[in-house]
């Protein structure tokens, strides 16, 4: 049986949040009545001419410098030629020869914690087109230009990953760095970060390529995963039954979880790509590069590196914390509030993503804020209350039923009893309570009594309503009943 | 370099350019023409040359990122051919 090797390259096109288009004042605000966002540039209306957006040049240098990329001092738009109606110039200003971004690296992290870096060829920016709407309108095609001319930065991967799972952890390292950076949101539902994924497979231990296939537009983690594996089948397959990959662009169809091949223009790749005469070349300087690094945030690489090294968290807690910006900061903020960095990592990644999960909310939508959870926090480092009425306070937070945990606990009354005479008060009426039970743990061995006091411990703190402190009643209990 | 009568129709394709057998014939002796321009052009060593990317020694001037430019959509669409809904109407994209 032939051991097969997958090979597999990126290119992410992330669209750039910036205010205004590529090259001209128009909105680039989603959602908005077609064609009110398409000026009179954006349509490529005769005479108009193209000026560069200031921001979209600093987002696509601070993500270079966030890849330890080169960012060369001179780079040049060049004109990518092909018709299709949702191009109304009929060509996209891009980059080829000279892009803004030079190679790079990205550290990725697979799923048992292992790292391995995966190299970025270049990454340049280019406008995109409209949307072709291809419902009927009496049998013709509906054009929206709104999109036409949003900045995008296209990243291009070296074939560096070598499983599905590579290649999801690469484009999350990715969705990592573009919104820690703030230079996208990120949204793959609203086509912020579009992926078209090249797969290749050979026998392992080959050195050459084999062919590729280019599956175009997958837009979200799960399909990159469905599209490769797919894909990497279907080539095995093929070339087992002798057969051979052709170089092609495929669809993925995420409704039969499979890709399909496109029909072929024979001119499909002619591009004819010369240097934009409207645009001259664009210069930056090392004080401009400079000056977008000092405005860089901390990354998520540094902060997993900050949050085990400093903050002495676990590999594992402080890979889940960094992974995305808004939990870093509520997980700092927490810690800020209690001052202590495990508890706030016990508590976000516990209670907190479990409730999370369980409503399927972002941490940016919890109805627990960062300072609410950092005081109940603070609370159960001061014994005011057991590690079990903390839980009912959590869930009444969440519930929105006061401000603060210290108002919960007031009003339900839920302070720890210390106090060792009213705790023994309790006791003593448990005892009184269950003769049955005292007698059946008094005849007891030593083994047996451990697991039977539980239920004592379980009566007395019924008894207090959860306020009384649990390593206390534990200890008189044992006493009390081990007296007699 | 020698053109032919195929590269010239696929030229004129790639650009939509409709030309007849005629004209087509006709290009395949100009562009050949300039063609051998190019290739006397060629012959000069340009191992140490940069290649100019813009005949103005000027670099581009960037503009803040401001929305300066709101909807005239009502304009821009009375010049088209068909729009409904506000959407420009084309001939079928068949995918």
């Amino acid at each position: 049986m032939m051991q097969w090797e997958t090979v597999i390259g990126l290119e992410v096109h992330v669209q750039l949040a910036t205010q205004s288009k590529i090259f001209s004042g128009a909105s680039t605000a989603f959602g908005a009545e077609p064609n009110t966002q398409a000026c009179a540039v954006d349509l490529g209306m005769p005479g108009v001419l193209p000026v560069l957006n200031e921001n979209a040049v600093a987002m696509a240098v601070k993500f270079g410098l966030a890849v330890d990329a080169e960012i060369p001092e001179t780079s040049l738009f060049e004109r990518k030629n092909y018709f299709y109606p949702d191009l109304p110039k009929g060509y996209q200003t891009s980059q080829m020869a000279q892009p803004i971004v030079g190679p790079g690296k990205v550290e990725i992290t697979l799923d048992d914690g292992s790292t391995r870096s995966v190299r970025i060829h270049h990454a340049h920016l280019e406008e995109d087109a409209g949307k072709s709407l291809h419902e009927d309108y009496h049998g013709m095609t509906g054009i929206d230009l709104n999109r036409a001319g949003t900045p995008l930065l296209e990243i291009v991967s070296e074939p560096d990953m070598r499983s599905a799972k590579e290649a999801v952890a690469y484009i999350k390292a990715l969705h990592a760095i573009v919104t820690y950076l703030g230079i996208s949101d990120g949204n793959m539902a609203e086509g912020s970060m579009r992926c078209d994924v090249n797969v290749s497979v050979r026998p392992k231990g080959q050195a050459a390529f084999g062919t590729r296939a280019e599956i175009k537009n997958v837009n979200s983690f799960r399909f990159v995963e469905k599209a490769i594996a797919f894909e990497v089948e279907r080539q095995i397959e093929l070339i087992e039954d002798g057969g051979q990959v052709v170089q092609e662009t495929r669809l993925f169809d995420p409704e039969r979880d499979e890709t399909r091949g496109m029909r072929t223009k024979e001119e499909a790749n002619d591009y004819r790509y010369f240097p934009c005469p409207d645009l001259l070349p664009v210069t930056l300087d090392g004080a401009y590069v400079d000056h977008q690094r000092a405005l860089m945030p901390e990354l998520p690489s540094e902060k997993r590196h900050r949050f085990e090294n400093q903050l002495g968290l676990s590999a594992y807690d402080a890979g889940v914390l960094a992974s995305s910006r808004a939990m870093a900061e509520y997980f700092e903020a927490v810690k800020d509030v209690c001052g202590d960095a495990k508890q706030a990592a016990n508590w976000v990644q516990g209670e907190l993503s479990a409730n999370l999960n369980r409503e399927n909310l972002e941490i940016g939508d919890s109805p627990v804020t960062a300072e609410q959870l950092g005081g109940l926090i603070q609370r159960v480092m001061d014994d005011t209350i057991s590690g079990k009425a903390a839980k009912q306070v959590f869930q009444a937070l969440w519930d929105g039923e006061a401000d603060s945990a210290d108002a919960i606990i007031e009003a339900r009354g839920l302070k720890q009893v210390t106090d060792t005479g009213a705790i023994e008060g309790m006791i003593d009426q448990v005892i009184a309570d269950s003769p049955v039970q005292v007698a059946q743990y008094r005849e007891a061995d030593e083994a047996k009594r451990g697991k039977m006091i539980g239920y004592f411990v379980g009566q007395v703190m019924k008894a207090s309503r959860g306020t009384a402190n649990p390593q206390q009643v534990n200890s008189l209990l044992k006493q009390k009943l081990d007296q007699a | 370099m020698a053109i032919e009568h195929a590269d010239v129709l696929r030229a004129a394709h790639l650009a939509r350019v409709g030309l007849s057998e005629d004209e087509a014939t006709g290009y395949v002796d100009d562009l050949s023409r300039i063609l051998k321009m190019v290739d006397q052009l060629q012959a000069v060593d340009t191992q140490d040359i940069i290649p100019l990317a813009h005949p103005l020694d000027a670099t581009q001037r960037l503009r803040p990122d401001e929305v300066t430019e709101h909807s005239q959509r009502e304009r821009f669409q009375a010049c088209a051919p068909a729009v409904t809904d506000g959407l420009y109407l084309v001939p079928r994209v068949v995918e």
